[in-house]
């Protein structure tokens, strides 16, 4: 659908790294590498001149405090002239998905013609910090003009400030991890171990088979070890092909020993990977002779209270979005749904039954989702709306959904159409 | 009378005289006869203006200080005395400068070396940029001569003995950084600074300041030179480096350090004598003529572009590159290390893909390790490289390198597959060495765009390219190619598409000949032996081991199939190529190879080559054959035209083969001997040893006539 002032978001190409289990494969590789690995390898692939992208907009969920602003290293790749403006942003696990709204807001309004929008993480990389007393006496020492000072200073550490923290995957609110929520959400929805663990079994399943096919390869940059050692990391490490109901069975709940349902086979893994997307004003595209894989409709953003169920907005963000869109949720041909758990999917697919939906798992995450593919926070979105894309295309569907929750109870979502 | 434009100007500012040196009409500054008169002037009336409390001396040149002296001068000198008289001269126009009662400051930026180093240190402070293009150093001894107006006297008091021969001897340049750590300069600022630290640094010691400079060295300095026994030691064991490294044959690094020792001993003034007295004889050497003419057919062949007319080349901004074996990888690398293109490499599947890949970085990391890089540049140029195994990323490539395996209907398949990856525009560079560029074209549909790119390995390393236009191909791909080469940080010489091009072509009757040689009982190490005192850097067995046995037989082969009888291989390599001794990478050619490393002849290759070492024809003959065989080639060769000018036949043997730079190349070499004598010799050893040394037509022509490759 056209904005106000007529102009039409295109969906021109993606493209990423394979996702890793982290501390696997790309353990080595820093968030940065990750993310312009990716960018490089997607302007190959469109045989884009670089000085056409007007801006990069990059999600990060953990940044390094040594590159706090990856998308500026993006758009500092040496294709790229240096002029190119790019900046970071979070909103969690749709910070990928937020870039690309971004970049539709700047294409629609006129301010840009070519964005470059996507997210990595590392979680093989990230920052462990030092106790806020050890923080402390370091820089007490650091602007100590006298060694005696400094000695001083020295002086007041003790054996237990040096145990390090790691940032967790907890709300600062609640102090509730994603794990427990996740809990939390299968028992006030009433969703069965059994049933999460065939949501999970599903998700394997279509990633292998995605990947086989070559479908969901198609969308990855080949990772050349950094080392050169090792080989040629082609697709994702994460999909089982050889996993079964009762091997799920098998596996003790980790949130809630005695009465949880969430287990290490379904929710989705800590990742490294990053992707990225290149979206074009309508016009843009056909000047520079692309055809789009699709255009972007609209899309909505909601939130709730993150002390009730954290990862249940998307039903307030998915009819948002419809209506936005002028659409209905049964004219939808695909449905690419993030599976942070699958406590959370059939959660979030439960809360819009009553909404009135009527639930099509074929439409579902065809090739699979975050359980088995991996979800490096910042760069899920930017992945599920490449895969959406890419899978429209050789459908031929009309309308696609794609929806991330996100830390912090919140949720986005989006309407892509072909014309 | 008119007044020519003038050099040298100056304004006076506060007590300081700002002066500037801005060569009119020269994009660098040299210092030629008459800048050194305008100097003398400008110090005279500087030193009379009672205005003037101090001297700030700055270049007028975008990134250059001073290249140096005026080389055409230096080629008037007819006489060993004239020369000692020119180096006089410029002596006594640095000791003017230095013990110029008013402070002199300098500001460098850009390129100070010769001369103009020498004129920064007799100066009083010296304060140079920290921007990659100022390099500092004395590359006198490259083209055969020394530092000869006080270099050889001021540098080593300025920073030690064992620096300043370092400096020296290897005539290289270094840069503002290195020099700062050096003590060669007193400070180092950002370029925006130069002028007011350098003022500032003048009107202090207008006010009586003077720089206090740290002894070079701590106690080992003092130890190894600030006695004259440790000095001993130093200049002992200089000398005999450089007679590791000269054998001998390039008298300008001895006489060096000849002047240096003596002026340490006897003084600044003696030194001096000594210094201009060795530098007279130097500069009338046949040696430094021969450097010299290498010098000056380098930088005319930089503007060169091989045609007539040539028109602009066309901009490389991305490189595409089939072949991720050694040379496709090699020249990704120096490609995006010296040009800093955007390189895909393209093999057909992805692990030959990923050890292209390496091996390119492998380049660039190399250059990290001798801080030819920092890591930020290096990281940058990292980024430029990147793979596949479809074609992805080509269409807008603006050149694409074959380098896949040398197999005719491979490079026309490759042809076809990039011209349909590519835009229109794009130029197709086939990396081969043995097949014509004519018969890979004929499968393209862009055949005027198809042109020979041979590079020579190591790549990185090896200084020569070789540009081969088919008779089809469009001048401005001629001209992108050869521009693309410069870029590289090549000598590029365009050749005639013909069989062996000119490097291969000249080289292969001389390896060949080694061969014979061995077959004829001579030892395999005296054979190389033999040619590295020639001058030649490696021997040509050791060549072979290094290129490939089977890559020279492959070549060996071509060259035979189109030249005949005297290009037929030797027998035997053949059998050393089956046995598997294929040189260097399989760890055993003629010479055995243990981790990497070079030890001695193999067991078991006489046996192999059904012979045995014992004696064969005298050192004089060995030497003959080796070099007049490939005389003559190489006359005959110039003959069809392989080469545009003899300066590119020299140029070609000097820097892909390394041909004895002091001798000049083959051709000159060929001229010096004499074509009447050359085919005299020649035709003595077609008798004893075969019809392949028959003197060719050009030299019995030139015999007859009495001409010469070089009138």
């Amino acid at each position: 659908m056209p904005n106000a002032n007529g102009r039409r978001v295109a969906v021109v190409a993606g493209c990423r790294t394979p996702f890793a289990r982290a501390g696997t494969v790309l353990k080595d590789a820093r968030a940065v590498d990750l993310a312009r690995h990716a960018a490089r390898e997607l302007l190959h692939r469109a045989e884009l001149d670089p000085a056409e992208v007007d801006e990069v907009i990059f999600g990060q969920v953990v940044p390094s405090p040594l590159v706090p602003n990856v998308a500026r290293e993006v758009s500092l790749l040496p294709q790229f002239p240096k002029e190119i403006p790019a900046y970071s942003l979070n909103r969690a696990c749709a910070s990928a998905l937020q870039a690309i709204t971004a970049a539709h807001d700047q294409i629609a309004l006129g301010h840009a013609n070519v964005v470059l929008a996507g997210g990595t993480e590392s979680l093989s990389d990230i920052p462990i910090l030092v106790s806020r007393r050890l923080s402390d006496i370091l820089l007490e020492a650091s602007k100590a003009r006298t060694l005696g000072r400094r000695l001083r200073a020295f002086a007041r550490v003790r054996p237990r400030d040096f145990v390090p923290i790691s940032p967790a995957i907890a709300e600062p609110s609640t102090g509730m991890t994603m794990g427990q929520s996740a809990e939390k959400m299968a028992k006030e929805n009433g969703i069965s171990r059994e049933a999460q663990d065939r949501w999970a079994l599903r998700s394997h399943q279509l990633a292998a088979r995605g990947t086989q096919d070559g479908r969901l390869t198609a969308e990855i940059a080949p990772w050349f070890p950094l080392d050169g050692k090792g080989p040629v990391i082609t697709s994702d490490n994460g999909i089982r092909t050889d996993t079964s109901l009762e091997q799920m069975a098998k596996l003790p709940p980790v949130f809630d020993r005695k009465y949880g349902t969430v287990t290490a086979a379904n929710a989705s893994p800590l990742t490294d990977g990053a992707a990225a997307v290149l979206l074009m004003s309508g016009e843009a595209a056909a000047a520079l002779g692309y055809r789009p894989l699709a255009y972007i409709r609209s899309y909505a953003v909601a939130a709730v209270d993150p002390g009730w169920q954290l990862l249940q907005a998307p039903v307030w963000a998915v009819p948002l979005a419809l209506e936005r869109a002028g659409v209905q949720w049964r004219d939808l041909d695909l449905i690419e749904m993030h599976e942070a758990f699958a406590a959370q999917v059939l959660s979030n697919l439960k809360g819009l039954e009553e909404k009135g939906y009527e639930i099509d798992e074929e439409r579902i995450n065809v090739m699979g989702g975050s359980i088995a593919i991996g979800h490096p926070f910042g760069a899920t979105g930017a992945r599920l709306v490449t895969t959406l894309a890419n899978e429209m295309q050789r459908r031929e569907a009309r309308l696609g959904l794609v929806s991330v929750c996100a830390q912090g109870g919140m949720a986005v979502a989006l309407v892509l159409e072909r014309s | 009378m008119s007044r020519a434009p003038r050099a040298l100007t100056w304004a006076v500012d506060d007590g300081i005289a700002v002066v500037t040196l801005d060569l009119p009409d020269r994009p660098v500054n040299v210092i030629s006869r008459a800048v050194k008169d305008e100097f003398l002037a400008a110090f005279e009336a500087l030193g009379r203006d009672p205005a003037v409390a101090a001297v700030a001396f700055f270049s007028g040149k975008p990134d250059n200080f001073i290249a140096g002296a005026d080389i055409e001068d230096f080629l008037r000198l007819d006489s060993a005395a004239a020369a000692e008289r020119l180096a006089a001269e410029g002596q006594e126009l640095l000791e003017r400068v230095a013990r110029f009662p008013k402070p002199v400051a300098v500001g460098i930026h850009g390129t100070c070396l010769g001369g103009g180093l020498e004129f920064a240190l007799a100066c009083h402070y010296r304060v140079a940029t920290d921007h990659p293009k100022t390099q500092l150093g004395l590359p006198e001894v490259q083209l055969g001569i020394l530092p000869a107006a006080g270099g050889c006297q001021r540098l080593p008091r300025l920073i030690g003995v064992r620096a300043a021969l370092d400096l020296i001897l290897a005539g290289k340049s270094e840069r503002a950084s290195k020099a700062f750590r050096l003590g060669l300069v007193d400070e180092l600022v950002p370029p925006a600074i130069l002028r007011p630290v350098t003022l500032a640094a003048a009107r202090r010691m207008a006010g009586g300041w003077r720089p206090r400079r740290r002894r070079p060295g701590g106690l080992g300095g003092w130890l190894l030179e600030g006695n004259p026994l440790g000095r001993a030691l130093v200049f002992r064991l200089a000398r005999r480096q450089v007679l590791e490294r000269t054998r001998g044959h390039y008298p300008a690094p001895l006489a060096a350090l000849e002047a240096v020792a003596y002026g340490l001993r006897h003084g600044l003034g003696e030194g001096q004598k000594r210094e201009a007295e060795l530098f007279g004889r130097l500069a009338v050497s046949d040696v430094s003529r021969k450097l010299v003419q290498i010098f000056f057919a380098t930088t005319q062949l930089k503007k060169d572009y091989g045609i007539p007319d040539p028109p602009e080349p066309m901009e490389v901004r991305r490189l595409g590159i089939v072949g991720a074996g050694f040379m496709g990888s090699a020249i990704a690398g120096t490609a995006v290390a010296q040009a800093q293109v955007d390189v895909r490499l393209k093999d057909a599947d992805l692990p030959r893909v990923a050890a292209g890949l390496r091996a390119a970085r492998e380049i660039l990391d190399d250059r990290l390790r001798r801080r030819r890089l920092d890591r930020y540049e290096h990281a940058r140029l990292v980024a430029l490289l990147s793979g596949t195994d479809t074609y992805a990323g080509f269409r807008r490539a603006d050149l694409v390198i074959e380098a896949v395996f040398e197999d005719l209907a491979t490079k026309q398949a490759v042809l076809r597959e990039v011209e349909a990856a590519t835009g229109d525009r794009a130029v197709f560079a086939s990396n081969t060495s043995t097949i014509p560029i004519a018969r890979i074209a004929e499968a393209g549909r862009r055949r005027d765009q198809v042109i020979g790119m041979h590079f020579f390995s190591p790549v990185a390393r090896m200084p020569l390219l070789e540009v081969i236009p088919h008779a089809g191909t469009a001048p401005w791909v001629v001209s992108t190619a050869v521009a693309f080469g410069r870029r590289m940080g090549k000598t590029v010489i365009v050749v005639k598409d013909s069989p062996g091009f000119w490097v291969n072509r000249i080289l292969a009757p001389y390896v060949n000949e080694a061969a014979q040689l061995v077959l004829a009982g001579v030892r395999i190490e005296e054979i190389d032996r033999l040619m590295v005192d020639f001058g030649f850097p490696v021997g040509p067995l050791t060549l072979l081991d290094e290129v490939g046995l089977d890559v020279a037989a492959k070549a060996a082969g071509v060259l035979h199939e189109a030249f005949g009888e005297r290009m037929a291989p030797a027998p035997g390599l053949g059998r050393l190529v089956e046995a598997g001794h294929l040189g260097r990478k399989a760890g055993k050619g003629f010479y055995q190879y243990k981790r990497g490393k070079k030890g001695g002849v193999h067991p078991a290759v006489y046996e192999l080559l059904a012979t045995h070492p014992n004696g064969g024809p005298r050192p004089a003959e060995i030497i003959q054959r080796l070099v007049y065989i490939m005389l003559n080639e190489a006359a005959r060769a110039v003959g069809e035209g392989v080469v545009r000018s003899p300066r590119d036949g020299d140029l070609g043997a000097v820097f892909g083969i390394g041909f004895p730079p002091f001798r000049g190349g083959p051709l000159r070499h060929a001229d010096d001997l004499g074509a009447a004598r050359l085919v005299m010799e020649l035709e003595r050893l077609t008798e004893r040893c075969g019809p392949r040394f028959t003197p060719c037509e050009v030299l019995r022509e030139q015999a007859r006539t009495n001409a010469k490759f070089y009138p």
